[in-house]
């Protein structure tokens, strides 16, 4: 899952003009390429700028599957019965494999997995927000199975018609096992909302913790993201973060409602030209988690670096020749 | 036929099954490699799969009960899981020795089952032997690569080996009331002649891994575990297992 609408950037101080400052004839043909729906693969021309922008989007991507792994496989021990367990084990086993795809296509531009996995750590490149809440109950587990595979899925499904070649085709791939996430996800779910007066409570709590997390999950409104305008001509970004919101609203929002259950936003409503109203989650909130003040995010990127510390020396091991070797017994 | 004798003896079976499967899971997302990550919850799906099939048996042949409640109610000393599959699973190289001393007595013991007098078990272990394949596959590269590539990973998996021989002894402990029962009616072979096997699959392996299988005349099997008598880990894991579904267990989850 989880690419989520929000791509993080660092700061840049040079001027956009600069920043995209190419061969123009170069550039001419590389957008009239990408005009006529071609895909661009990894040893064609392409400014320096693309480069960059889908490094950064597909190695956070990547860094979301592997994070987002964590709060849902805390739960694999807790699984309530043979069914469940079986389903999420299988399920977080998938998104690694999203991540090792993903970072296999973020290779292909040009920097290796251990270079992404050290700016993941050392907290200079970020990963979908969502995952630095904690999943409280197994009720947050059907919930993130359900609603944030659902937003990713939509996500996913626009950027799979990007242009560039080794993205869209592991997307392709992602989105058809995301489907069956959302199935458990979803399944998952009804039984909690149509179960004991408890299960019940405990899934719109579950509900009400995420929904901020959830409308957060497309990025920041519109008319306040920079630059996005390049990375739609250039078919990086697909579809923008409010479309997506609405599109998400739209499909899963009446589900919700179906069940019984509420949403905490007094103000979401269907217009009359079909667009979804909703009061603005607090923006400022999603900075700060951003930026490293989340309720997780120091759990997370520590139990990372344990993967990392205690495995170094099996990656070391792996490097070496595995011819068989004599060594001293005593 | 004595099915209490069977009983026993899949019990046994499959709460190692499911309680190494239980321990496989608690790898993911936590790898050296991320590789080693989804073959670790590859292989839990496939250890708890087999518990489960094997709960089935029980639950459809032997008049038990449904196999959720079997594996996420009982008592702790109503387990009849080994030492070796409760331990934590500390580093890789203690999982991986484990994995690999586990999925060759689990290989041996599925291959001999296929032959079983009892033909519930007999077609579930023809099945399952072929994903053994795998599982063994993987834990003689891996074991081979690790202790052949430099003298730190060398000295890691010898000790991982002196750590858990004694341990995947234990896997092989008789029963003492059903043992002869067992054998004489062609339900498998005996422990005695699985460790046997075992020890003949391995050892050659661990030859070409430049790996030193302890002299077994010092190796004390660690049993207990087929009495209901545990290690301190298993009761945290169970109580952690049934977390969610004790909160009601007469609920749908």
């Amino acid at each position: 899952m989880y690419g989520g609408g929000y791509i993080y950037d660092e700061p840049n101080k040079r001027p956009l003009a600069e920043q995209l400052a190419e061969d123009p004839d170069k550039l001419a043909a590389f957008e009239a390429r990408i005009a006529k729906g071609e895909k661009i693969e990894p040893g064609d021309w392409m400014p320096s700028e693309y480069r960059r922008q889908l490094i950064r989007l597909i190695e956070q991507h990547a860094h979301s599957e592997i994070i987002g792994a964590l709060p849902e496989g805390t739960w694999i021990t807790r699984a309530p019965g043979f069914k469940r367990k079986l389903a999420l084990i299988a399920k977080v086993q998938d998104e690694i494999g999203h991540g090792q795809l993903l970072y296999n296509a973020a290779e292909t531009l040009g920097k290796s997995r251990e270079a992404m996995i050290n700016d993941l750590l050392s907290g200079k490149s970020k990963y979908s927000n969502v995952f630095n809440y904690p999943a409280e109950t197994w009720a947050d587990v059907a919930v993130i199975g359900f609603l944030i595979d659902a937003a990713a899925i939509v996500n996913q499904v626009a950027n799979a018609k990007g242009s560039y070649g080794p993205y869209c085709r592991a997307l392709e791939r992602i989105c058809y096992e995301e489907s069956f996430h959302l199935k458990q996800g979803h399944d998952a779910f009804i039984e909690l909302a149509t179960g004991t007066p408890a299960q019940k409570t405990m899934v719109q709590e579950a509900l009400n913790r995420w929904w901020q997390p959830i409308m957060h999950f497309f990025g920041p409104p519109d008319k306040t993201s920079s630059h996005s305008e390049k990375l739609m001509q250039w078919k990086v970004k697909m579809a923008s973060n409010d479309d997506m919101r609405n599109q998400f609203l739209d499909m899963y929002v009446p589900k919700i409602w179906e069940l019984g259950l509420s949403l905490p936003d007094p103000l979401l409503r269907k217009n009359e030209a079909g667009k979804w109203e909703y009061t603005d989650p607090d923006w400022d909130e999603f900075f700060r988690v951003i930026n490293g003040e989340g309720p997780c995010n120091e759990e997370r990127l520590r139990v990372r670096k344990w993967a990392e510390e205690n495995g170094r020396w099996v990656r070391k091991a792996l490097m070496q020749p595995s011819d068989k070797k004599s060594f001293p017994v005593a | 036929m004595n099915t209490t004798a069977i009983k026993d003896l899949i019990i046994k079976m499959a709460d190692d099954e499911l309680i190494l499967g239980h321990r496989n899971s608690e790898w993911t997302g936590l790898g050296p490699v991320m590789e080693e990550d989804i073959a670790f919850s590859s292989m839990a799906q496939d250890k708890i799969g087999h518990a489960l099939a094997l709960y089935q048996i029980l639950h459809e042949q032997l008049d038990g009960v449904d196999p959720d409640r079997f594996a996420f109610l009982r008592a702790e000393k109503d387990f009849r899981s080994s030492h070796l599959v409760e331990m934590p699973n500390g580093e890789y190289d203690f999982s991986l020795m484990r994995h690999f001393l586990f999925d060759h007595a689990e290989a041996v013991r599925y291959e001999s089952l296929a032959a079983s007098a009892f033909e519930p078990l007999k077609s579930l272990a023809f099945k399952i032997k072929g994903e053994l394949k795998y599982h063994t596959l993987h834990a003689n590269a891996w074991v081979m690569q690790l202790s052949n590539a430099n003298e730190e990973s060398h000295a890691r998996m010898q000790q991982a080996l002196d750590n858990t021989i004694a341990l995947a002894a234990g896997i092989f402990e008789p029963s003492e009331k059903w043992e002869s029962d067992l054998i004489s009616y062609e339900i498998y072979p005996g422990e005695q002649i699985l460790f046997q096997r075992w020890i003949e699959r391995i050892s050659p392996i661990l030859e070409q891994a430049s790996l030193r299988l302890p002299d077994l005349k010092t190796v004390t099997p660690v049993y207990g575990g087929r009495k209901g008598y545990h290690t301190i880990y298993l009761q945290p894991l169970l109580t952690e297992m049934g977390e969610v579904y004790n909160l009601d267990a007469e609920a749908s989850w």
